[in-house]
């Protein structure tokens, strides 16, 4: 059995306009020690189901989900109590922003020694001791002289290594990395992206990324998931998604990439993704998809695994794998 | 063709930290730049944060003054109280959110530079307003709404539109794109294409997303702590990049091709403080080749070849 | 594309509903907004109205009728439903009419304040600098004295009367809408909107006031409600001293003044007005509440 294992989640938010559905449907399956990107632009709601997952949300936020099992234990049925006790111990995530998500009243060891102390319960002098340990493992260069360290002190790579420092701290069994690298430089994102990948492969624990950069998705997953306006349209292994996409949207968004260009001019996908006053009936694609047919504005059907689960009436490259 | 701006060894420095009873430091943001940009060309500047992109930005639009050098635009000496120049020249930013007056209706944040420096009558500026919106490939009818009810591609059409109203010569694209989607990227990397097919636009891009750039880019120069380290065409810089950053930054920058196969250098250590920069080539902390030359002597950018590099053992 | 010639109004007027909508989403989650906007509505409603709503004239003294207590108290009259003054006023009428000038005090000393500590603080925040140096000091001089203490030495300097208490608390609260005002200019200085301003070559004066002003005004209206309730305290404590609206004016901190001897005898000269002030300022108070969460983008949920 799957480590997580979440079916038919939805989110609804209460705005000023009434309820608008941010995740619509998505079941995310994810095995023990593997790598799983879920990839989409803003508004594709692939951060949203994961905070949904962990409590996180506002609670304006309404959120359903037929199934919602995390290593054996379903989320939807135990306490707040009980899933704290999960949270940040066998389930950890670091975020977009590492400045922000660090206190910057507190110096980094106070900070990790805090977590240390919630979840493991140990002691000062062993608190300080595994700190040590954390921050050489994400390594950090004279890990003893930056426990003293406030975060405004450290560089952005720095503070998200911190922040990957602190998630590992409960030695989870899966981590969720909400954008790790937008902020961050060219060069210092490949060093984070490298030690998150060998981080993962050293404990064996589960990764979750979440990214719009298709760079980083073809360079760092196993199994990719493409999520549209809340929906799950595609999911994939990284190969046969970047060579053989059956969703149109996917197809669409690998086209568009620079470097894939042939002429100065790049395929782009005409339009915007819809939102909460234009949301389409039937397929959510079908207002800017090339291939739109007169039955996309109905029913939608989910194809099987060997046409990527794509959520499309007409999937690309169909006859190719048939 | 026409030399829309021409730079020689543009400097900018600041003080900073300096208070009551202590010195102020020197930041060099950007320490001796020159360029050339043609009327139609798309020189790139790329480098990584504190590299001094911003801050030459800053210089060509004339909001900042070099402390060394000079820039000339359209071959006269940059004068920010010339309305000829300040017309020359027009900025987007990166982020659209912040980019557009959140209180101000689309047509007044699109007839402003118009009511500021010439003196058409309100038909006319609302004429050119609605011409500006359809070449963007925005809906006229839009005009009277707020920037808030724009997507953020929609938003930064609307700040290229803006940019466009003078008629400049030379738009100075500070990121532009890398707070947009995906698919919205290629809608507006392609929109500005047209423009500069169109109206035989100078663009100077600023941008760290090196995939962009190849695309979009005539020339490069790359930059590293205030300084040029190398410069060339495009396709001789990413064919076979000479400086060492140049080459890290290039196999760094992710492929969006799982099956490619990868030889990636990682670069070890963090970009140094602007405020403290090693002695020497200020790349040398973190460079493979670097040797004792390195450590006490900057390099001069030199032509090599096809490109020029600032760089004691270039490579490749 | 039939459209691109037909500009849609209709539309246009329904983004403007919506945001008015939001708007209200906002400020309804706020019960107590909501009942402080009641009060208010139905404040202004009397003040507004006030020879029609009141029963009798504020200043006309009944000699026959002194210290009537109000009608629910033995001895009470039904021509005074909340009883007399000590020379045998109305105290309801007198209350009615109090309300003008305490809406009255607070629209003007929040104008005048609003006025004067949104041009310096912009001036302050723009220019930066020995500018900006020398006007905060100042109004750090003017912040280090207790409020009440500096406007009755106005007063005092000023001679007593209503316009210069309203005056004096003007100068007194206009230091918090200075910083206030050069906060939110510092922070939308470095946006890009003014920068791209700049480039097309705004002049200062266009970019305080056209360009940043109007990002800066959600905070300044917020504490201008809050400032509204401080105005009609302080001007009732002026009142009360002494030095604010003289007698027969029917203001509230005033009415309290000459109350305070029968504060044993006839309770109800002296708690009318202390509620009416009561009721005012909290119902203000609530409304700023409301009006801080709506308007103030850091506390609004997607």
């Amino acid at each position: 059995m799957g480590l997580l294992d979440i079916q038919n989640l939805s989110v609804d938010f209460q705005t000023a306009g009434g309820l608008f559905r941010a995740v619509d449907g998505v079941d995310i399956q994810c095995e023990r020690g593997e790598i799983l990107s879920i990839v989409g632009e803003s508004g594709s709601g692939k951060s949203v189901s994961m905070l949904a997952m962990m409590g996180l949300l506002p609670w304006t936020a309404k959120i359903n989900a037929d199934k919602m099992v995390f290593d054996g234990k379903d989320l939807t049925k135990i306490s707040k109590r009980e899933r704290r006790k999960i949270i940040g111990k066998d389930m950890a995530m670091i975020f977009q922003e590492p400045i922000s998500s660090l206190n910057p009243c507190f110096t980094v060891g106070f900070q990790l020694g805090e977590s240390l102390k919630l979840h493991l319960g140990m002691n000062r002098a062993e608190r300080k001791k595994r700190s040590i340990e954390l921050l050489e493992l994400v390594g950090i260069p004279a890990p003893e002289t930056r426990l003293s360290a406030f975060p405004h002190q450290l560089s952005g790579g720095m503070n998200q290594r911190v922040m990957i420092a602190m998630a590992l701290s409960g030695d989870p069994k899966l981590l969720i990395a909400d954008e790790p690298t937008t902020a961050l430089d060219v060069t210092i994102q490949a060093q984070i992206l490298d030690l998150l990948v060998s981080l993962q492969k050293e404990k064996e624990m589960a990764l979750i990324l979440i990214t719009h950069d298709m760079g980083v998705v073809a360079e760092t997953a196993e199994r990719v998931q493409v999520q549209y306006a809340g929906q799950r349209v595609e999911e994939q292994h990284v190969t046969g998604l970047f060579t053989d996409p059956h969703h149109p949207y996917t197809s669409a968004l690998l086209n568009a990439l620079p470097e894939r260009a042939v002429g100065r001019k790049l395929p782009s996908i005409p339009g915007v993704v819809p939102g909460q006053y234009d949301r389409p009936t039937g397929c959510l694609f079908a207002p800017r998809c090339a291939h739109v047919q007169d039955d996309c504005h109905g029913n939608v059907t989910r194809q099987s695994a060997e046409l990527g689960n794509a959520l499309c009436n007409h999937p690309l490259n169909a006859k190719v794998t048939a | 063709m026409s030399t829309a701006i021409n730079a020689v060894d543009l400097k900018k420095h600041y003080e900073v930290g300096g208070g009551m009873f202590r010195k102020p430091g020197l930041v060099k943001a950007l320490d001796g730049a020159s360029f050339t940009l043609d009327a139609g060309k798309t020189l790139a500047v790329v480098g990584e944060s504190g590299c001094g992109k911003s801050t030459l930005a800053r210089l060509v639009t004339m909001i900042e003054t070099p402390t060394e050098g000079s820039l000339d635009i359209e071959g006269k000496p940059a004068d920010s109280s010339s309305v000829d120049h300040r017309k020359a020249v027009q900025i987007v930013f990166q982020n659209p959110y912040s980019s557009l007056n959140p209180r101000h209706k689309i047509r007044t944040i699109l007839e402003e530079p118009l009511r500021l420096n010439t003196d058409m009558s309100a038909e006319d500026r609302g004429k050119r307003a609605a011409q500006t919106m359809e070449r963007v490939g925005l809906r006229p009818e839009h005009i009277e709404r707020y920037p808030h009810m724009f997507s953020g591609g929609q938003r930064q059409r609307i700040a290229i539109a803006r940019a466009l109203m003078l008629n400049p010569r030379v738009l100075v694209l500070d990121e532009p794109v890398s707070a947009l989607d995906l698919s919205i990227q290629a809608q507006v990397l392609n929109i500005l294409a047209d423009l500069q097919a169109e109206l035989g636009l100078a663009y100077l891009f600023i941008s760290h997303d090196l995939s962009v750039v190849k695309h979009i880019a005539d020339d490069v120069m790359v930059m590293y702590l205030g300084k040029v380290v190398e410069s060339g065409a495009a396709k001789d810089v990413f064919a076979n990049p000479r400086h060492p950053y140049t080459k890290a930054l290039l196999s760094a920058t992710p492929n969006a091709d799982p099956v490619a196969k990868k030889e990636r250098i990682v670069l070890t250590g963090e970009l140094p403080s602007p405020l403290n920069p090693p002695a020497g080539c200020a790349f040398n902390p973190r460079c493979a080749y670097a040797s004792d030359k390195c450590r006490t002597s900057a390099p001069a950018l030199e032509k090599l070849g096809d490109v020029e590099v600032a760089c004691y053992h270039p490579v490749g | 594309m039939s459209d691109i010639t037909n500009p849609t109004p209709k539309k246009e007027t329904s983004m403007r509903r919506r945001m008015l909508a939001e708007f209200w989403f906002y400020f309804s989650e706020n019960k107590g907004a909501v009942l402080g906007l009641a009060l208010m509505v139905i404040l202004i409603f009397i003040a507004v109205f006030a020879p029609i709503v009141a029963p009798h004239d504020p200043i006309q003294q009944y000699r026959d009728a002194l210290l009537v207590p109000p009608v629910w108290e033995d001895g009470g009259d039904w021509r005074f439903l909340l009883g007399t003054d000590a020379v045998g006023r109305d105290m309801l009428s007198r209350l009615i009419y109090g309300a003008r000038f305490s809406l009255f005090i607070g629209v003007v000393v929040v104008g005048l304040a609003l006025l004067g500590g949104v041009t310096v603080g912009l001036i302050a925040g723009y220019y930066r600098g020995a500018v900006d140096t020398v006007i905060m000091r100042m109004m750090d001089v003017i912040l280090a004295f207790p409020s009440l203490l500096l406007a009755l030495v106005m007063v005092a300097i000023l001679g007593p009367g209503l316009l210069n208490a309203m005056i004096a608390i003007a100068i007194v609260l206009q230091p918090h809408f200075v910083r206030l005002t050069r906060a939110a200019v510092l922070n939308e200085l470095n946006r890009d909107y003014v920068t791209s301003a700049r480039v097309a070559g705004a002049s200062p004066f266009y970019l305080m006031t056209r360009t940043i002003l109007p990002n800066c005004l959600g905070p300044v209206i917020v504490q201008a409600t809050l400032s509204f309730s401080n105005a009609i305290l302080d001007a009732a404590a002026l009142g009360f001293l002494g030095m604010g609206a003289q007698a027969p004016t029917p203001e509230w901190g005033t009415m309290l003044a000459e109350a305070r001897e029968f504060i044993s005898r006839a309770w109800w000269v002296v708690t009318f007005p202390g509620l009416a002030i009561l009721i005012t300022v909290l119902a203000i108070n609530l409304m700023g509440d409301g009006l801080r969460d709506a308007l103030d983008p850091k506390l609004k949920r997607s």
